[in-house]
């Protein structure tokens, strides 16, 4: 009994140690990608923290390795007999119970120290950002269960992906219209929770160009699973450019009649101007106002004051998401989202009446105009 | 079988059925044993959710179930484990041990003990009766505002809000119990700084109790009544403040998580010098560092709040605090390791889970010093890596240690010794398995996977993470089968376990197992710790002599009594009075008022009952 018990107690020893390292390894060699890891920084705020938290990981990684081994080390040494004599009875040792009370107390100065420094560096929002301008403001408003993004320098509004320039400090101003959220971009900063009574700040600037996700990050009832949300980091000109594309996008401009040509400088690739006379962008408009849609979804970016129920659709047409960061943006995803809402998010507060196939087609090829 | 013993003519006398001694007993062993096997059960349930949740993440886009279903497991799952499986199998234990460790006969107020046993059991079987009508759904911390009526308009978060007020109240009560039984009842001769580390532990985790639940108390009475009498405690519309929630809830919930894990800590501490028959290492110093940890403990709760910007003093303060603990849990680590170190280490099956437990322990205490350096916890809070760090210290602590405690304690309370090969199984099934499941939640969380979402993309890297928790999660739920099979196959063994099978320090290992009603024939004096080591070491021998059974005559016991279970009952009934439609709520409607009228009537009759009114004669 007492050899069997020996043999299989050391090979469950050796799985659960070698076990960290197989996950490591394995994640290592799928070779997947991480956008949303907050182990890969794209922005000084997020950079401070990563550079804290690997303070922290080493510390840790040491008082790891030496405690548990300390505790293995005892365990095989130490090991005796049912009849073994009485080992010495030893009841403490004040001068170890000294040593082992301020060795730890002076490694957690090493951790402190940088922690309150940072703590006081990434409260303090830079007035100007890499680039050397000044900040860009941005209100950040929570919803059940999407992101609004508004700008009140440019007078726009967008939501659940917000266009920043690359380099530029962003200074995010936040709160929400009903229960608490948390806004979360994990390579550019930390968490901060929106409140419907306080506003909130966070701010980070961009590094790299690209499209980055985030995610609410408090549970905010039966869709906090599906409130992403996606930074998009424009060169500064391809942002001063869909920055002048959503000012020139107002309700009254979305009104004209569907024969207009889109704006030149539209974002999308193959942008040109929609035929004279497309009947079926024209059946989508309608369809827009009278399936109630235009209830709750303002159309243009531009002087869109009010909180409206749902999303801004400004720019519609060329988001690369949907129902806030969860479907691709294509036509087919669209339609299937436009009429059946509650399949794609149940509990989602978007209530449709029943709309057709060819009800659905003309409503995605009229918000395909929408750039 | 019930109307027999109501018959007049039976009551008082040696025919009483089983089952009304148990719903009667008063005795603090049979009610350690109904909270044991009560809070297993719910253990079971909320591990089933546990499973669910886990099949559920298993890979990207599943649908195996709804969003709504989903947010009521992970709830319920969180109020199970922490109100209904872990507080009350520390209980068990508290119950069962504490009178034996200071050598009494009973607790300070036996049937105060019965009546916290039963509000406990009536409110755990009330919040899971909820899956019935809509389960709790809005999280085990229920945040303000969607624990509010606006968004949480349903009877769920009704359930929740009074659930939790029954339960509270069991665990006050306890909590008064066992503070004046171990502060007025110990054996002659034995002075606090003598006490066994497991009765430490239980005392400090009740002065966490009696300071720390009366705050939860009254949040829950503020959500109640904003959401049955419309007031605006937590309703910003109203001027009323989430905030204020957040606050009330961590300066309770902090304090909780130490209510988790002293009586944790406690146990290794009893297992670990028996195993290596020596002594604790620096007594004092253990005694010492539990207090300063229950102290520093009322002192760190906004570290939960850190992602809500209080700004970088506040910030800076609950960091600092936060840092401290590590001092004192470090200390507690060490002086353990001192404990086996130089001891003659005996691999029985409660020393396995105990070594098992300082090694889980450390990885948890060390991501949660991770925690403390708040920069660092905005990218953590809310993700991944703090489930899994809170499960490192939840069941690689407290459930780990709670086995070790059941597997070194099962022989005192059923007289019969759990299987060692079968316990070994175990062992190593849990630890591989929980290893499986939380170890790599640290790097989805890392990765950026949020918590409480149900279900994620692909192409973010958390798949692998999550399908390896997600086999982890079956390799635990087979380890707790292996346990259940050990405690069945040795239940068909006659019950023979020695009074001291271990070779134990304290007074319960004394008296024959399983214990005689009256504990102690003769009540024991006490010369210093480790009393029994002593005395075995004064008579030169490894054991005692097993000791004999007593015919208890001339011992006066407290007598069973129905009061503590109508009294349960009546508190029960007025508290879903303010959660039912009119006219049935109260004060309007009836089924509080009768409540009431129960709970008042209880306890008068209870308080005029004269002690040993059904006694059995001895």
């Amino acid at each position: 009994m007492r050899l069997s018990t020996a043999t299989w107690w050391r090979p469950g020893l050796v799985r659960v140690l070698v076990l960290p390292l197989l996950l490591l390894a394995l994640a290592a060699c799928a070779g997947e990608s991480y956008p949303q890891s907050t182990l890969t920084p794209k922005g000084d705020f997020a950079d401070l923290v990563d550079a804290l938290f690997r303070t922290t990981v080493f510390w840790a990684v040491i008082i790891f390795v030496l405690v548990e081994g300390a505790l293995l080390f005892a365990i095989f040494r130490f090991r005796g007999r049912a009849d073994d004599p009485e080992p010495e009875q030893i009841h403490g040792n004040t001068l170890v119970e000294i040593i082992w009370t301020v060795i730890p107390a002076a490694v957690l100065a090493f951790v402190a120290v940088p922690t309150v420094r940072t703590i006081f560096d990434t409260a303090r929002i830079p007035e100007t950002g890499p680039d050397g301008q000044a900040a860009l403001k941005v209100e950040v408003i929570g919803h059940q269960w999407w992101w609004e993004f508004r700008y009140p320098e440019l007078g726009i509004v967008t939501a659940n992906e917000m266009h920043v320039p690359v380099g530029r400090t962003v200074d995010l101003r936040m709160k929400t219209v009903d229960v608490l959220h948390s806004f979360w971009i994990p390579q550019f900063a930390g968490k901060r929770d929106v409140f419907p009574n306080r506003e909130t700040r966070l701010w980070f600037s961009a590094r790299e160009v690209g499209a980055f996700p985030g995610a609410c990050a408090e549970f905010c009832g039966i869709q906090h699973g599906r409130m992403d949300f996606y930074v998009m980091v424009d060169e500064p000109a391809a942002f001063d450019g869909w920055v002048a594309t959503r000012q020139a996008d107002s309700a009254a401009a979305a009104m004209r009649p569907a024969a207009a040509p889109v704006p030149a400088d539209s974002l999308a690739p193959d942008a040109a101007p929609v035929a004279a006379v497309d009947p079926l962008v024209a059946e989508g408009k309608q369809l827009f106002m009278t399936k109630a849609c235009a209830g709750c979804h303002a159309l243009g970016s531009a002087g869109a004051a009010t909180t409206m129920i749902g999303p801004n659709l400004g720019g519609i047409g060329t988001r690369k998401m949907i129902a806030a960061g969860w479907l691709e943006n294509t036509d087919e995803n669209l339609a299937h989202w436009i009429q059946n809402p509650q399949a794609v998010k149940e509990g989602v507060l978007m209530n449709v009446p029943p709309i057709t196939d060819a009800e659905a087609t003309a409503l995605v090829a009229y918000l395909r105009t929408r750039q | 079988m019930a109307t027999t013993v109501l018959d007049p003519a039976h009551a008082g006398t040696r025919s009483r059925s089983v089952l009304v001694e148990w719903l009667t007993t008063v005795d603090h062993k049979k009610i350690g044993i109904m909270y044991g096997a009560s809070a297993f059960v719910f253990f079971l349930i909320g591990g089933l959710e546990a499973l669910l949740i886990r099949a559920q993440l298993a890979g990207p886009n599943k649908d195996l179930i709804s969003p709504e279903f989903y947010n009521q497991l992970f709830t319920m799952h969180g109020t199970t484990m922490i109100f209904l499986a872990v507080m009350p199998l520390s209980a068990m234990f508290f119950n069962f041990f504490i009178p034996l460790q200071i050598g009494a006969r009973d607790v300070a107020f036996p049937r105060l003990n019965a009546m916290s046993l039963w509000v406990f059991l009536l409110g755990g079987i009330f919040l899971n009766a909820s899956f019935i009508w809509g389960a709790p759904n809005g999280g085990w911390f229920g945040y303000a505002p969607l624990s509010g009526r606006q968004y949480s308009p349903g009877v769920n978060m009704d359930f929740w809000v009074i659930g939790l007020q029954i339960l509270g109240i069991a665990s006050l009560a306890a909590g008064v119990n066992f503070f004046t039984t171990i502060l007025n009842m110990r054996a002659r001769g034995m002075t606090l700084m003598r006490m066994p580390m497991f009765t430490w532990s239980t005392l400090v985790t009740q002065v966490l109790v009696l300071l720390s639940f009366p705050v939860i108390t009254v949040a829950l009475i503020y959500l109640m009544v904003d959401r049955v009498f419309g007031t605006g405690f937590f309703v910003p519309a109203a001027g009323g403040d989430p905030m204020l929630w957040q606050h009330l809830f961590w300066v309770f919930g902090h304090p909780e998580v130490y209510i988790l894990i002293l009586p944790a800590f406690g146990i290794i501490s009893e297992i670990l010098p028996v195993f290596s028959r020596k002594p604790l290492f620096g007594y004092s110093a253990m005694v010492f560092s539990m207090a300063f940890i229950a102290f520093l403990g009322f002192g760190v709760w906004s570290h939960h709040m850190f992602s809500t910007g209080m700004g970088p003093l506040a910030d800076s303060f609950f960091s600092l605090a936060t840092m401290l603990i590590a001092i004192p849990t470090g200390v507690k680590i060490f002086n353990w390791i001192g404990t086996i170190w130089g001891g003659s280490i005996q691999l029985r099956t409660p020393m396995y889970f105990a070594l098992g437990f300082i090694a889980m322990f450390i990885m948890g205490g060390l991501s949660g010093v991770m925690h403390s350096v708040a920069p660092a916890d905005l990218q953590q809070t809310d993700s991944y890596f703090v489930v899994a760090h809170f499960h490192y210290v939840l069941f690689g602590g407290s459930i780990f240690a709670i086995t070790a405690g059941a597997y070194y304690w099962w022989p005192k309370m059923f007289g019969r010794m759990l299987d060692e090969g079968i316990g070994k199984a175990h062992f190593w099934l849990m630890l591989t398995g929980f290893n499986l499941t939380f170890f790599p939640m640290h790097f989805a969380g890392l990765l950026g996977m949020p918590r409480r979402i149900y279900t994620y993309p692909g192409g973010l890297g958390f798949d692998t993470y999550n399908l390896l928790a997600t086999v982890g999660a079956f390799v635990l739920a087979v380890s707790i089968l292996v346990f259940m099979w050990n405690v069945v196959r040795t239940w068909r063994r006659p019950a023979d376990a020695p009074a001291d099978p271990w070779g134990g320090a304290t007074l319960e290992w004394a008296i024959p197992s399983p214990p005689q009603e009256w504990n102690f024939t003769e009540e024991p004096v006490v010369s210093g710790k480790d009393e029994l080591w002593t005395l075995k070491r004064a008579a030169g021998v490894r054991t005692l002599p097993e000791p004999a059974r007593s015919d208890g005559r001339g011992i006066h016991l407290p007598g069973p009594s129905w009061w503590p279970l109508i009294v349960a009952i009546g508190i029960l009934l007025f508290m879903v009075g303010f959660m039912l439609p009119r006219p049935w709520a109260f004060p309007f409607g009836p089924v509080g008022l009768v409540g009431f009228v129960i709970t008042l009537v209880g306890i008068f009759k209870w308080a005029y009952e004269p002690p040993d009114a059904h006694a059995t004669p001895h």
